[in-house]
C-alpha cells in the first residue's frame, strides 16, 4: 500500500525509572558500578516499565486521526516516537512524509529574540528552510497579529501574544504530517477557534493529521475516527463518536478525586475530617472529564470524631477565573436540617448530583466547606479539586465554537412564524 | 490551492526501530538540517551580546587580562624566554587560540543539558547543539585577534611567518574543541559531575599548554609525548604561523597533535552518536 502514511507495528518503550524524578546518574555510581563489577538489582532491574507495548495501527495518507487517553496513558510517549524525538525499545515503524508537531509550540524561542528573529530561528528548529520561513513570513505575523510587535523582544509579549506566534510558526510548516498535542488547551477563545480552523484547512488540503487531546468536542469536530490508549496500549480504535463514548464511559480520565493527607488537615478542624471529595459519572466510576449533557455526582467524604451540632457540608463551585457558579450545602433542606440537627461521630458521604445539560464544556473548580452557621467554620478549601466537562452532545455543538459562559441548559425553543 | 501531496518519490520515508548495533554517523542528516547549525550559532552571539553589557570587548579583555598579568610574572619577573620575541605577543599568540578552545569546552559541556527543552521535543541532529555552540566563539577568536594585530604594531614585531597556515590551525583548533566537547556534552547529560570537571579540565589543560612558556623548554625526549596534547601542536602552530618561531615549524610534534586530534573528534562522534538516543530521555 503506497497511500500509507504511517505504519506502526507492534511498537514499544520501556524507561527506567529514575528515583527522584531524575534519571542522570553520579559518576560516582558508575565508577562503583565499573570497579565492584555488578549493578544494584534493587535499584536498576526492578523499576523498568513499559511506557508503551505492542501498538500496532496505520494510518491512511490524508486521514485525520484523534487519539484519546488518560494522562499517563502513553499518548505523549507515542507521538514522541513518531516525531522521532526518542527511539523506540521494541517493533517498527515507518512514517511517509515529514512529521511536523504542534507539542513543540515556541521551542527554541528565545526571550531576548525579537519576534521576527524568533520565527526564523523556531523555523529552522523545525526543519524549514531559510527561504520557506521568509515567503512564510507575511503570513506567519499576520496570522499570530502581532504586526506591531514583530521587533520587540518576545520576552515583553503577553503570554497570548508568546503563543499565537508560537503556534502560526508551527502551523505554517506544512509537513506531511501533522501532530496535535493539547494546544487547545491554552489561548483565549478566539485564537482556540483560530487553531482548530487552521487545523480543518490542513485535514482538507489532503495531509495527513493525528490530533491528541483531552477535549471531547474538538476531536468529535475534527476526526471521524479515533484511538483510545490505556496504561501503554491500544484499547480500542472506533469511529469518533464510538471511541469518545468508551472513553467517557470508562472514566480512563485522571484523577477526579481529591483526597487530604493528615498533615493537610489544621488543627482547628477538630472533630471534622475531611476524607475526599469526588466527581462521578452516571456509572458511578470516579471521572476527571464528565459529560455537560449527564448528570454529574459529586461527593464528599468525612469523618466526625465527637458528635457536631448544626452542621452543614456543602460545596463552592467556581470557574478556573475564579468566579462563582454556585454555593449548596447538604442540608439546605430545612427537613434535612432538622434531621440532622445534632451528627454524631463516625463516617459520612454528603452526596448531590448536578443535573444533566447545566454545566458548559470548560474546567471547574471545586470547593468545600464545612460549618456551623454562626457558630463555627470547621473546614474550607476553596480549592479542593478541578474537573472537566464536556461538551459533547450537548445543545449547539454542531457549530465548532466556545460558548460564552458557565451554564449551558437544553433550552426549549419554539420558532414561529408571525 | 497548492499542491500538499508530493509525488510519491519526494517524500522521505522514515523507519523507526530500536537501535543496534554500535553507531551509524548519519551524515546526511546533518547536511540536511545545515541551516540550523548556522541559526543557533546566530542565536548564541545575538543573545551573548544582547545581555552583557561590554558585549564583545569580553572576547578581548580576557586573552588581553591574562597576557597582561603573565607578562608581568612570568615574563618580567620569572624570565621565561620567549624565543627571542616579545614576551606579551608571544603569551597574546598562545592565548588567542587558547581562549577558543577553552570556552568551546565550557560551552559545548553545556549545550545539551541548557537546551532540553529543544531535545525533550524535537528531532534533530544533536551534533548540531554543540557544533553551533563551539563556531559561536569563532567570532570572539576574530575580535581578539585584530588586538594581536594592534600588539604587534605596538611592539614592532613584523609578521615574520607564512600567515595563511593559520586557517588550518584554527580549524585544528575546533576540531579539538569539538572533539573533547562532544565527550563532554554526551557524558553531561549522564553525569553532572561535568559541571565541575570542566573547569578543572581547561584550568589543568592550560598548563599543560605552551602559553605562559615555549614548547623548547620541554626537554627534547619528552617532546613528543608532550605533542600528544593537542593544542601544543595548535599553539606552536600559531607562533610560527603568525610570528615565524621556528621551534614550531610543522615536524612531528606537529603531526603527532593533528593525529590526537582527529582521534579525538572520531572518537567524540562514535560516543556521542551513541549515546544520542537516550538524551531525551536521561536529559
Amino acid at each position: 500500500m503506497s497511500d500509507l502514511a504511517i505504519r506502526v507495528e507492534n511498537l514499544g518503550k520501556q524507561y527506567r525509572l529514575g528515583t527522584s524524578g531524575t534519571n542522570y546518574q553520579t559518576l560516582r555510581d558508575a565508577l562503583g558500578e565499573m570497579f565492584s563489577g555488578r549493578r544494584e538489582p534493587s535499584a536498576e532491574s526492578g523499576k523498568k516499565f513499559w511506557a508503551l507495548r505492542n501498538v500496532s495501527f496505520e494510518v491512511q495518507q490524508g486521514q485525520v486521526l484523534g487519539v484519546i487517553g488518560r494522562n499517563g496513558a502513553g499518548k505523549s510517549t507515542l507521538l514522541k516516537l513518531l516525531s522521532r524525538v526518542t527511539d523506540p525499545s521494541e517493533g517498527a515503524a515507518e512514517i511517509r512524509g515529514r512529521v511536523g508537531s504542534l507539542l513543540e509550540v515556541g521551542t527554541g524561542f528565545h526571550p531576548e529574540l525579537s519576534g521576527r528573529e524568533n520565527i526564523f530561528l523556531n523555523g529552522a528548529i523545525l526543519g524549514m528552510k531559510r527561504a520557506e520561513i521568509a515567503s512564510k513570513f507575511d503570513e506567519i505575523v499576520q496570522f499570530a497579529e502581532v504586526e506591531q510587535f514583530i521587533d520587540t523582544p518576545v520576552k515583553r509579549y503577553s503570554s497570548g501574544m508568546y503563543l499565537r506566534l508560537a503556534f502560526a510558526v508551527a502551523a505554517h510548516l506544512e509537513p506531511e504530517i501533522l501532530v496535535v498535542d493539547e494546544v487547545l488547551a491554552v489561548g483565549d477563545a478566539e485564537f482556540q477557534r483560530k487553531c482548530l480552523g487552521k487545523m480543518s484547512d490542513v485535514a482538507q488540503q489532503g495531509r495527513t493529521v493525528l490530533f491528541v487531546s483531552h477535549n471531547m468536542s474538538a476531536v468529535l469536530r475534527l476526526t471521524q475516527e479515533t484511538l483510545v490508549i490505556d496504561k501503554g496500549r491500544l484499547v480500542m480504535r472506533a469511529p469518533t463518536t464510538e471511541a469518545v463514548d468508551f472513553y467517557l464511559s470508562q472514566g480512563f480520565s485522571q484523577e477526579g478525586v481529591r483526597e487530604w493527607r493528615e498533615d493537610e488537615i489544621p488543627a482547628s478542624a477538630e472533630p471534622f475530617r475531611p476524607l475526599a471529595v469526588r466527581v462521578c459519572n452516571p456509572a458511578g466510576a470516579i471521572a476527571d472529564t464528565v459529560r455537560s449533557r449527564e448528570p454529574i455526582t459529586l461527593e464528599i467524604a468525612y469523618r466526625l470524631n465527637a458528635p457536631v451540632q448544626g452542621l452543614r457540608v456543602g460545596i463552592y463551585l467556581m470557574s478556573t477565573r475564579g468566579e462563582y457558579i454556585l454555593t449548596s450545602f447538604d442540608t439546605d433542606d430545612p427537613e434535612k436540617f432538622e434531621r440532622y440537627a445534632t451528627r454524631a461521630p463516625g463516617e459520612y458521604v454528603s452526596r448531590c448530583v448536578l443535573p444533566a445539560d447545566f454545566l458548559n464544556e470548560g474546567r471547574y473548580v471545586i470547593g468545600v466547606n464545612a460549618s456551623s452557621f454562626r457558630v463555627r467554620r470547621y473546614f474550607q478549601d476553596e480549592q479542593a479539586l478541578t474537573f472537566n466537562v464536556d461538551a459533547a452532545g450537548a445543545p449547539g455543538t454542531q457549530w465548532p465554537e466556545l460558548r460564552l459562559g458557565p451554564v449551558r441548559p437544553r433550552l426549549d425553543w419554539h420558532i414561529k412564524v408571525v | 490551492m497548492k499542491a500538499i501531496t508530493p509525488s510519491a518519490n519526494d517524500v522521505p520515508v522514515v523507519h523507526l526501530r530500536p537501535p543496534r548495533g554500535w553507531f551509524s554517523l548519519n551524515l546526511r542528516d546533518l547536511w540536511q538540517y545545515r541551516e540550523l547549525i548556522y541559526f543557533l550559532t546566530w542565536r548564541d552571539l545575538k543573545v551573548r551580546y544582547k545581555q552583557t553589557l561590554l558585549g564583545a570587548l569580553w572576547a578581548v579583555l580576557r586573552p588581553f587580562m591574562t597576557m597582561v598579568v603573565f607578562s608581568i610574572f612570568f615574563g618580567e619577573l620569572g624570565k621565561v624566554p620567549s624565543e627571542n620575541l616579545p614576551y606579551p605577543v608571544f603569551a597574546y599568540t598562545g592565548l588567542l587560540p587558547w581562549e577558543l578552545f577553552a570556552t568551546a569546552l565550557t560551552v559545548a559541556s553545556h549545550s545539551l543539558v541548557n537546551n532540553r527543552h529543544m531535545i525533550t521535543k524535537i528531532y534533530f541532529p544533536r551534533v548540531i547543539l554543540p557544533m553551533a555552540s563551539i563556531l559561536a566563539g569563532v567570532v570572539d577568536f576574530l575580535i581578539a585577534s585584530v588586538v594581536l594585530a594592534g600588539i604587534m604594531l605596538y611592539f614592532g614585531t613584523p609578521l615574520a611567518g607564512p600567515v595563511w597556515p593559520v586557517i588550518f590551525f584554527l580549524l585544528l583548533t575546533l576540531i579539538t574543541a569539538l572533539g573533547v566537547g562532544l565527550w563532554l556534552a554526551a557524558l553531561n547529560v549522564m553525569y553532572r559531575d561535568i559541571n565541575y570537571i570542566t573547569p578543572f579540565l581547561s584550568q589543568f589543560w592550560l598548563l599543560i599548554t605552551p602559553i605562559a612558556y615555549g614548547s623548547s623548554l620541554v626537554p627534547e625526549s619528552w617532546r613528543i609525548l608532550y605533542a600528544l596534547n593537542p593544542m601544543v601542536g595548535v599553539v606552536n602552530g600559531f607562533r610560527w604561523a603568525l610570528l615565524g618561531m621556528e621551534s614550531g615549524a610543522p615536524g612531528p610534534m606537529m603531526w603527532v597533535s593533528v593525529l590526537v586530534s582527529l582521534l579525538l573528534l572520531v572518537s567524540g562522534l562514535i560516543f556521542f552518536r551513541r549515546m544520542e538516543r537516550q538524551f531525551a530521555d536521561m536529559v
